[in-house]
């Protein structure tokens, strides 16, 4: 069972630059999030945060009890053991092939013999559907490849907490898709708390069970991803919708002449919201909730053709 | 604005207390179990094999210029029976560390910094880090030692290639006798002289490696990142290196008096 992480009042600034403050948060036990945001608004900082690569100004992040803003380096080392992060370029090991990188964390902490470590290695590249390229350096494989090597690394200790920074960068859309159904599947599978760091809205919207915005250095929403999907609020109607009429600009923030001259703008209407992505044998994953759920629980209707199987993928459309 | 000239001017303050800070954490790490032994010889491997040969190339012309050089002063000095002596006196005294710090700091720091750039460039040292892995303990320790053992090896070989290609040239071109200059070799050399290379080339291989390892792991800014971290690492350890042999052969001349033949 997944682990919670409580995050308050967190606040990060490099020199006098501010990146962002005081976001506060709880990513539920066992749930997949997503945390959205335009491109330079801090949120591979957010995960480097979180796993304690970069320390906070202000604020805490609670993991089972201890806070990894100002816990011990020894009690970090510790923490770090429950979770499984996957970086955006894979983060792999140069000089080893992709089996070594592989079983490296297992060959560090666990006292495995060398054949139990090849059955969880050889596990863990099937999943990810990398069985025969074991003996392949980093530097001889796509990207892609690359990132599916590192999520395997990322789940070879069984994490409690796995991390995705951009898993979707740089990947075709059908390895993309691919990637979004295996997240799903795992989640299905190891229960454990999943955070996606993404621009793909495509991901964010069929993904998680929650999401989250960080929009001019704050968290602009934070909650369950039909809450976001039906939301007026501008900035998250926007980008969630992809939209270039809203409070977001090509350089951070439209100034007040370019706002007010759109202030007549009609929006376009809010686009269905999507089924979410189920785990392919079909059993529903623990936190799922039924379509619409939120929706009818909060008393909010959702946009016209929602939660429609087949429908069109392509959001904003 | 006064806080900004201020911080600017004690930032190299800064820098010196971070790399002393460094230095600290890996002085930490070396009791820290367990032991990476195959890393560190590998390293140990790694580092002998791009220093030697210069290193030997190095220490022949070394040689041959301190015969040069001293041998034409003595010849002056009408003291031709202690030219054997005094070359040794300053190969195993000084170039011996000197040539040492060069190779150890020019070729075995530079690739250190260099490899421990490109990871941090990479992410691999935050992924190690995420995998509940110090690279501190991982990597940097094993290159410390590695760079400390190599120094104390380079550091004979400088001596012992060193003496021998100034006896050739001495005694092939300048015409001296082979009798008289390996006669003459303990007439002022020591035992002491040849312990405080040693402790010189030890000195050395950790300073440098620290510098190489310090610089390496903060490389910053993608690819040009990691061409200034190994610039940085060979400027400054050249720099400290220096001062350092100053600094340890004043206090080998307070401790141990020198010889009167």
């Amino acid at each position: 069972m997944g682990v919670e992480i409580q995050i308050e009042g967190l606040t990060k600034s490099f020199g006098k630059q501010l990146i962002w403050g005081d976001v506060t948060l709880t990513v539920p036990a066992g749930e997949i999030c997503v945390m959205l945001g335009p491109s330079g608004t801090g949120k591979s900082v957010l995960l480097k945060t979180l796993i304690g690569l970069l320390k906070p100004d202000r604020g805490s992040v609670v993991i089972e009890g201890t806070d990894i803003a100002t816990c011990s380096e020894r009690e970090l080392y510790e923490i770090r053991k429950l979770f499984g992060v996957l970086f955006q370029d894979g983060a792999m090991f140069g000089s080893m092939n992709l089996y070594d990188n592989v079983a490296f964390p297992l060959r560090e902490h666990t006292k495995k013999s060398e054949s139990e470590v090849r059955d969880i290695v050889m596990e863990k590249m099937e999943l990810v559907g990398l069985v025969g390229a074991e003996d392949k350096l980093p530097g001889e494989i796509s990207g892609g490849m690359r990132k599916r090597a590192g999520l395997a690394r990322a789940l070879v200790l069984d994490p409690e907490i796995v991390l995705f920074d951009e898993p979707d960068s740089g990947l075709d859309p059908v390895r993309t898709a691919f990637l979004n159904q295996l997240i799903v599947d795992l989640n299905a599978q190891i229960d454990a708390t999943f955070l996606i760091v993404t621009h793909d809205i495509n991901t964010a919207r069929t993904v998680p069970d929650n999401i989250g915005l960080l929009y001019h250095r704050h968290l602009a929403m934070f909650g369950p991803r039909e809450m976001l999907l039906s939301s007026e609020e501008p900035v998250v109607r926007q980008f969630l919708n992809a939209q270039r009429v809203g409070p977001i600009g090509m350089s951070e923030e439209k100034d007040a002449d370019e706002l007010a001259a759109e202030k007549d703008q009609e929006l376009p209407p809010l686009p269905p919201i999507p089924l979410q992505l189920e785990p392919t044998n079909g059993q529903p994953r623990r936190s799922q909730r039924p379509p619409g759920d939120w929706c009818r629980a909060n008393g909010v209707t959702p946009p016209p053709g929602s939660f429609e199987p087949a429908m069109s993928m392509t959001p904003g459309a | 604005m006064s806080s900004l000239t201020s911080s600017r001017a004690l930032a190299p303050i800064g820098t010196a207390g971070k790399l002393f800070a460094f230095g600290l954490d890996v002085g930490r790490g070396l009791f820290r179990r367990p032991f990476q032994t195959r890393e560190f010889l590998q390293q140990a491997w790694f580092i002998a094999s791009v220093t030697i040969i210069p290193t030997a190339l190095v220490a022949i012309p070394f040689g041959a210029v301190i015969a040069l050089q001293v041998g034409g002063l003595i010849k002056q000095f009408g003291a031709q029976s202690f030219v054997g002596s005094a070359s040794v006196l300053a190969v195993v005294r000084e170039a011996g560390p000197i040539a040492t710090s060069l190779l150890i700091a020019g070729a075995g720091g530079s690739a250190i910094a260099a490899d421990l750039g490109a990871r941090k460039i990479r992410e691999e040292l935050d992924a190690m880090m995420v995998l509940g892995i110090d690279p501190i303990q991982r990597l940097v320790v094993p290159r410390v030692l590695a760079c400390m053992l190599v120094a104390v090896f380079l550091n004979g070989l400088v001596s012992v290639v060193g003496v021998t290609g100034g006896y050739i040239f001495n005694v092939v071109l300048q015409d001296g006798t082979p009798g008289a200059y390996l006669a003459s070799f303990t007439a002022l050399a020591q035992l002491p002289d040849l312990w405080q290379g040693m402790a010189k080339a030890l000195v050395f291989g950790l300073v440098a490696a620290i510098v190489a390892s310090y610089k390496g792991m903060n490389a910053a800014g993608g690819p040009k990142g990691v061409g200034d971290a190994v610039n940085e690492s060979v400027v400054v350890s050249f720099m400290l290196l220096f001062v350092i042999n100053f600094v340890m052969s004043a206090i080998y001349f307070q401790l141990v008096p020198p010889k009167t033949g």
